[in-house]
């Protein structure tokens, strides 16, 4: 029995093993050659002969990178605000409320989370450019909440489905009044899934590339994805592969930090709204 | 539209409530609206009207860089693009990326589930590093591709093919764009199989077990069967946003050797042609297909697809 424990563990092992370099390699590479001097930048070595900072400092000196940077960050966290705020509000209806109207709302999320994006970026582009929204942060916050919002708010239901709503009575039974009973009992159970929610969000926000690269044009507004893919070097003859990598692991860093400190909420919201939906 | 008009809705279907409705009733409906108003508004605002207007821009003649000869053309537009070559090998290659790679993601993803649901040691590890390629910013990891197959640069094409380009031959390039969509998505399928995994009793497969089922007829007649629904589920996602993709190839081989996809030429279109009209059309284009595909998806797989039971439940 002892032999069998031990084999499968192995077995077991061996596929972990599979899973976690197939993951890992291309995002190991990329760190790779963002520590990489450039000479040796071309010497096509998976682990870097020279190692050196330079590529993160040259970034950090371009305003091109700073202000993408910036854009990042800001664009995401108010869309994920924004996105988080409205999609308890219709989560906590769905899941709470009898009301008509629900089912409709329900269906237009799902068909707004299979929408393609391309076919608003041509009308898009002429709207904001008439608006005056092109190439700003609202420009982009706005679709950004439209299509962070079917997620939010499957994942918000799923998990305002599994809280015990009776608690609430019976804290205001205890002599709790109504804010008391929201404050002190629902919110810190509802808590989990709002701010699970909120790391899905961010992750579709901070990922996007379409909207980014075709509804800006100048610092003002570009986000990182797109500022990479613009990316020339410090002259013209140079390579910007160096500069590019470093920028890429500077993105990927709060994936990481999310991923590394909330697997396990992140991989519940994933799979919570897919089987209660 | 009035609060009645609304309410009549389910009044019919339940004639006993239609006299009476309850003042808490009728307060939790007005807040129920309320709640959703602000959600349902911004969705319907930025997708509804911006499909509307493009249907109506793909009916003119409308070139940013001649705007005075803007012209209303009815269907020309369409004669224009279905008639291209471009679109249509465009169209080819979405179809072929979004089959190949939903098709080897399904296997891989319910693969890497089994791991992720089963494994005996280090789920938490395994887990982890499965969601880094779902987390990761799909441009980073293309040019992390790109890179790799880069001549002199990469250690994979100094390994595969140590005097050619992959990235800039049709086949290999596609193959390239192909592995890069499965790599980063596969996760994705895992987790939302995993989900349906976990909805298999354990008894019924210790009974299957004891009857003397192998291992391979416990998966395909216990677990399969209960797995469905979040199979379609997966499968109706993926193959919708496969058929999106855009920044793998932007990044890989910027469309070059024929390999856009139809999200790609549309965005040329737009940005390096400015032509509103032909990009409009192509939006219009795809956007059809993609509901004419979400449709055969439902069509054929019934009450199965998401969100048809959700606004039942309570």
């Amino acid at each position: 029995m002892a032999a069998t424990t031990t084999s499968d563990k192995v077995k077991w092992g061996l596929l972990d093993a599979i899973v976690v370099v197939f993951a890992l390699v291309p995002v190991l590479w990329i760190v790779s050659l963002s520590f990489k001097t450039t000479p040796t930048l071309t010497d096509g070595n998976f682990i870097p002969r020279d190692w050196t900072w330079d590529n993160y400092k040259l970034i950090f000196q371009t305003d091109q990178f700073v202000r993408a940077l910036i854009n990042s960050i800001g664009i995401a966290l108010i869309s994920t605000l924004i996105a988080v705020l409205l999609g308890t509000m219709a989560a906590y209806a769905i899941s709470r409320l009898d009301f008509p109207g629900k089912k409709a709302l329900v269906g237009v999320s799902l068909l707004i989370a299979m929408f393609p994006q391309v076919s608003l970026v041509s009308p898009l582009f002429n709207i904001e450019r008439n608006t005056g929204l092109f190439d700003t942060w609202p420009g982009l916050i706005l679709p950004y909440i439209t299509f962070a919002l079917p997620l939010a708010i499957y994942t918000l239901s799923a998990f305002f489905k599994q809280i015990p709503w009776d608690l609430e009575k019976a804290a205001k039974m205890d002599g709790a009044s109504q804010g008391e009973a929201f404050r002190k009992v629902i919110a810190p159970l509802a808590a989990p899934g709002v701010f699970t929610t909120a790391i899905l969000v961010f992750i579709f926000c901070w990922n996007d590339f379409l909207f980014a690269i075709s509804l800006t044009s100048t610092e003002r507004s570009r986000t990182v994805p797109v500022a990479l893919s613009f990316f020339t070097g410090a002259s013209q003859f140079e390579d910007p592969t160096g500069a590019i990598s470093a920028a890429a692991v500077v993105i990927t860093i709060p994936i990481i930090l999310f991923v590394l400190f909330f697997q396990r909420r992140i991989v519940a919201g994933l799979t919570s709204g897919a089987v209660k939906g | 539209m009035s609060v009645q008009e609304k309410v009549r809705i389910p009044a019919q279907r339940t004639p006993k409530k239609k006299v009476a409705l309850s003042e808490g009733k009728k307060q939790e409906r007005k807040l129920g609206w309320l709640l959703c108003a602000p959600a349902a508004i911004v969705m319907v605002a930025v997708t509804a009207y911006p499909i509307i207007y493009s249907v109506w821009l793909s009916l003119q003649r409308y070139d940013l860089k001649f705007p005075e000869d803007r012209e209303f053309i009815g269907l020309t537009n369409y004669v224009t693009v279905l008639s291209n070559n471009y679109w249509w090998t465009a169209f080819g290659v979405t179809a072929l990326i979004t089959v190949i790679s939903v098709t080897v993601e399904l296997i891989l993803g319910m693969g890497l589930a089994l791991i992720m649901h089963k494994t005996l040691v280090g789920r938490g590890l395994v887990r982890t590093s499965a969601l880094i390629p779902y987390g990761i910013v799909t441009v980073v990891a293309a040019f992390s591709w790109r890179y790799a197959w880069t001549p002199g640069t990469g250690y994979l094409a100094n390994l595969v093919s140590p005097d050619g380009a992959p990235l800039t031959e049709r086949a290999s390039a596609l193959a390239i764009i192909i592995f890069a969509e499965i790599w980063k998505t596969t996760p994705f399928m895992a987790l939302l199989l995993m989900a349906g995994l976990a909805l298999v009793p354990d008894d019924l497969l210790k009974a299957a077990s004891m009857d003397g089922a192998s291992w391979w007829q416990r998966f395909t007649k216990v677990m399969l069967p209960v797995m469905k629904p979040a199979i379609l589920v997966a499968l109706l996602f993926r193959t919708l946003d496969a058929f999106r993709i855009f920044d793998n190839i932007y990044v890989l081989s910027a469309g070059a050797n024929e390999t856009s996809s139809v999200s790609m030429i549309a965005y040329n279109n737009l940005m390096k042609g400015l032509n509103l009209g032909i990009g409009s059309t192509m939006s219009v284009l795809i956007f059809l297909t993609v509901a004419i595909i979400a449709f055969i998806f439902v069509k054929l797989f019934g009450t199965a697809a998401p969100g048809s039971d959700d606004g039942e439940r309570r």
